[in-house]
C-alpha cells in the first residue's frame, strides 16, 4: 500500500532545481505532486512522478544523488476537516508525522494527502481499520 | 632592558662555543636514551662524538612534525614519565597529533624564555597581563602565564573567547599589556566599536601577539586602533611553546631567537640543503637545554628569513622575519594548526561518509572563517533521504571537528562529483 516517493538532494544554489525539472522533462516524465524541504545550506526535492524507476534512473545518470522514500497516500474529501480526521487517527496511535504535502485530484472532490510516518506499516494498518482510503501507489502514479 | 643580561648579549663567538658544547651534550644523551635518534643517527652513520664543530650539525637527519606522530605519544620522549611534570599536546585524533612533555626543568626553562620575551618587550612587574591565548594543551595560554608570573608581574588569566566579556575586563581591571592572537585583537576592536568602547582610553600600552601570520597592515591597525605598540612572538609546541623569538621594543622589527637554547638553520625546503644566513627558506630548530623530548634538527615548515645585522638593542641573538609561508599543506585557523590530512581522519571516521571534501578558509570580519564542503554519498542519502538525518551528519561533523581539532567549521553538504579531487583547500584570506 506504500507509495515510493523520489529524494533528490538539493544544493543550495541558482539553477540547481531547475536542472531537476529539465532532466525530468526530457526523460517525458510527469510529476503528480511535489515538496521541497530547505534548509541554509541545502534543499529536498520531493517527488511523486507517474514512472519512479525511470525518474530514479536518469537523475541518477544526470549527476543527481536520489533516493526512494515510502510514504503514504490518504484520499480524503477535499473540505474543512479532511487532513485533521487523518491526524487525529494517527497520532493517538503514536505514530509521528515527519513531513506532509498534498494535492487535489482532477475531480476536485477530493485531496489526496502524502505523508512521510516514522512508522509507515503501523500508520496503513491504522487507517485501514478506521476506514480510510489508502491510496496504493501503481493507482497514484497514474492518476 | 634584559631579564638575563649575560646570555642575551653574549659575543657571538662565545654563543657558537656554548651551542657546540651543548648540542654535543643533548646528542650524547639523545642516542642513548631515545630509541628514534638512535635508529636514525645509525642509519645516517653518525655518532654522538662526530660532532666536533657547528659545520657537522648539517650531517644530521632533519626531523619532522611526522616523525612526531608516527611516536605517538610518548616515543620521542628522553626521561622517564616519573620525571614529567607537564603534557601539552597538538590536536588531532590518535597518530596525527603529537605530545610535548616537560620535565620541571623544562617548565623553568620555558618560564625564563618567556621571561625574556616580556622583558625585551618593555613590561615589569608593574604591568598588568591580560592573557587572552587560550589555556589548556596548547602551550600558548600557560606559556605566557608562567613568564609573566616569573617576572612578577599581575596576570589576568582570561583565556581565549567571550569577547564582550574581555572588553569588560580590559576596560575595568585596566591591564597595561594584551596577549593574544592578532586576529583576536583586531576582533575584540570591531565588537568595542559596536559597544560604543574607545580602545584608546584603556590602559593597555604593549600588545604581544603570536600563534598566526599577521601583515604590515594588520599591525599598523591594531597599534592605531588600541593605541599600543603591537610585537611579534614567536614559538613552536614540538620545541617548547612560545618563547623561541621575541621582536625587542627598541627595534620593533624581526624577533630575537634565543641562541644559547636554540640552533636555527634555514634550509631549501625541497632540497633540505642549507642556505646562508638571510637568504629565505624553511626554518629548521635544534634545542639545546630541553630535557624532556630534544628535538635535533626540527623542521618548523615556517617560511622565513634570518637577519643577522646587529640590533640597537644590544642582543646580540639573530633575528627572524615574521613567517609568513608555509612549506607544507598546514593552516593555521585563528591560531590552530591544522592539516587536511587531520580533517580528512575525521571524515572517514564518520559512517557512510566519502571523505571527497574541499577546505575554504576566508576572513568573516576580523576572524578566521573554516567551511568545508563534503559531498553527500550515496550511502547517506539513501540511507535517509530526510533533511533530518543530513543534519545529523553536519552536526556530527561540526562537533568531530571540536573535540579533535578545536576549530568549528561550517559544513555545507554538496551533491555527489562536484568537488574537484585536486583541490583540497582554497585559502581566500590575503596577507
Amino acid at each position: 500500500m506504500k507509495v515510493e516517493q523520489i529524494s533528490v538532494f538539493l544544493e543550495n544554489k541558482p539553477g540547481t532545481l531547475q536542472q531537476a525539472t529539465r532532466v525530468l522533462m526530457d526523460a517525458n516524465i510527469n510529476i503528480r505532486t511535489l515538496s521541497v524541504a530547505e534548509t541554509a545550506d541545502f534543499g529536498i526535492l520531493r517527488l511523486i512522478v507517474n514512472d519512479v524507476e525511470k525518474a530514479n534512473t536518469v537523475l541518477k545518470e544526470n549527476g543527481f544523488q536520489v533516493s526512494k522514500t515510502p510514504v503514504v497516500a490518504v484520499e480524503v474529501p477535499d473540505k474543512p476537516g479532511g487532513l485533521h480526521s487523518v491526524m487525529e487517527a494517527v497520532s493517538r496511535e503514536g505514530v509521528n508525522v515527519e513531513y506532509v504535502y498534498a494535492f487535489v485530484e482532477k475531480s476536485g472532490e477530493n485531496a489526496v494527502i502524502i505523508f512521510r510516518f516514522d512508522n509507515p506499516e503501523k500508520a496503513i494498518e491504522i487507517l485501514t481499520k478506521k476506514n480510510f482510503t489508502v491510496v496504493p501507489g501503481k493507482k497514484l502514479y497514474e492518476f | 632592558m634584559f631579564y638575563n643580561e649575560e646570555f642575551e648579549t653574549l659575543p657571538r663567538e662565545a654563543l657558537k662555543a656554548l651551542q657546540l658544547k651543548r648540542l654535543q651534550q643533548v646528542m650524547q644523551r639523545v642516542y642513548h636514551t631515545v630509541g628514534f635518534y638512535k635508529k636514525s643517527f645509525d642509519a645516517a652513520q653518525i655518532k654522538p662524538s662526530d660532532i666536533k664543530s657547528m659545520n657537522d650539525l648539517k650531517k644530521l637527519p632533519f626531523i619532522t612534525r611526522k616523525d612526531m606522530s608516527d611516536n605517538y605519544p610518548y616515543g620521542m620522549f628522553s626521561v622517564p614519565m616519573g620525571s614529567i611534570v607537564r603534557l601539552h599536546a597538538s590536536s588531532g585524533t590518535t597518530g596525527r597529533s603529537a605530545v610535548f612533555g616537560y620535565t620541571r626543568h623544562d617548565i623553568e626553562t620555558w618560564s625564563d624564555l618567556v621571561a625574556r620575551c616580556l622583558v625585551a618587550a618593555g613590561i615589569t612587574k608593574n604591568d598588568i597581563i591580560h592573557n587572552a591565548f587560550s589555556y589548556g594543551l596548547f602551550t600558548g595560554g600557560l606559556g605566557l602565564h608562567y613568564g609573566a608570573e616569573k617576572i612578577d608581574a599581575s596576570v589576568i588569566p582570561i583565556s581565549g573567547g567571550n569577547a564582550k566579556r574581555q572588553l569588560m575586563i580590559l576596560r575595568d581591571f585596566g591591564p597595561t599589556v594584551i596577549c593574544c592572537t592578532p586576529s583576536y585583537a583586531l576582533h575584540l576592536a570591531q565588537e568595542a566599536k559596536t559597544m560604543g568602547m574607545d580602545l584608546k582610553s584603556f590602559k593597555l600600552r604593549v600588545g604581544i601577539f603570536g600563534a598566526e601570520p599577521w601583515s604590515k597592515a594588520m599591525r599598523e591597525e591594531i597599534e592605531k586602533t588600541f593605541s599600543i605598540t603591537a610585537l611579534d612572538i614567536y614559538g613552536l609546541s614540538e620545541v617548547i611553546g612560545p618563547g623561541i623569538a621575541i621582536e625587542c621594543i627598541e627595534a620593533h622589527n624581526g624577533m630575537h631567537i634565543f641562541e644559547d637554547h636554540f640552533i636555527v638553520e634555514t634550509i631549501n625546503p625541497q632540497t633540505g640543503e642549507v642556505l646562508p644566513e638571510g637568504q629565505e627558506g624553511e626554518l629548521v630548530f635544534t634545542s639545546l637545554s630541553r630535557e624532556a623530548i630534544p628535538l635535533i634538527r626540527y623542521r618548523s615548515g615556517d617560511i622565513s628569513r634570518l637577519i643577522t645585522e646587529p640590533c640597537r638593542c644590544g642582543r646580540t641573538h639573530i633575528k627572524m622575519e615574521r613567517a609568513l609561508k608555509r612549506s607544507d599543506d598546514m593552516l593555521i585557523i585563528s591560531g590552530v594548526n591544522i592539516f587536511p590530512a587531520q580533517i580528512e581522519a575525521i571524515l572517514v571516521e564518520i559512517e557512510g561518509l566519502e571523505p571527497r571534501y574541499q577546505i575554504i578558509v576566508d576572513k568573516a570580519g576580523a576572524l578566521d572563517a573554516l567551511e568545508l564542503q563534503v559531498e553527500v554519498s550515496d550511502k547517506i542519502f539513501s540511507d535517509s533521504g530526510s533533511v533530518k538525518e543530513l543534519q545529523k551528519i553536519e552536526q556530527r561533523i561540526v562537533k568531530d571537528m571540536q573535540d579533535y581539532l578545536g576549530v568549528e567549521p561550517r559544513v555545507k553538504l554538496v551533491g555527489p562529483n562536484t568537488l574537484k579531487a585536486g583541490d583540497k583547500v582554497i585559502d581566500k584570506r590575503r596577507m
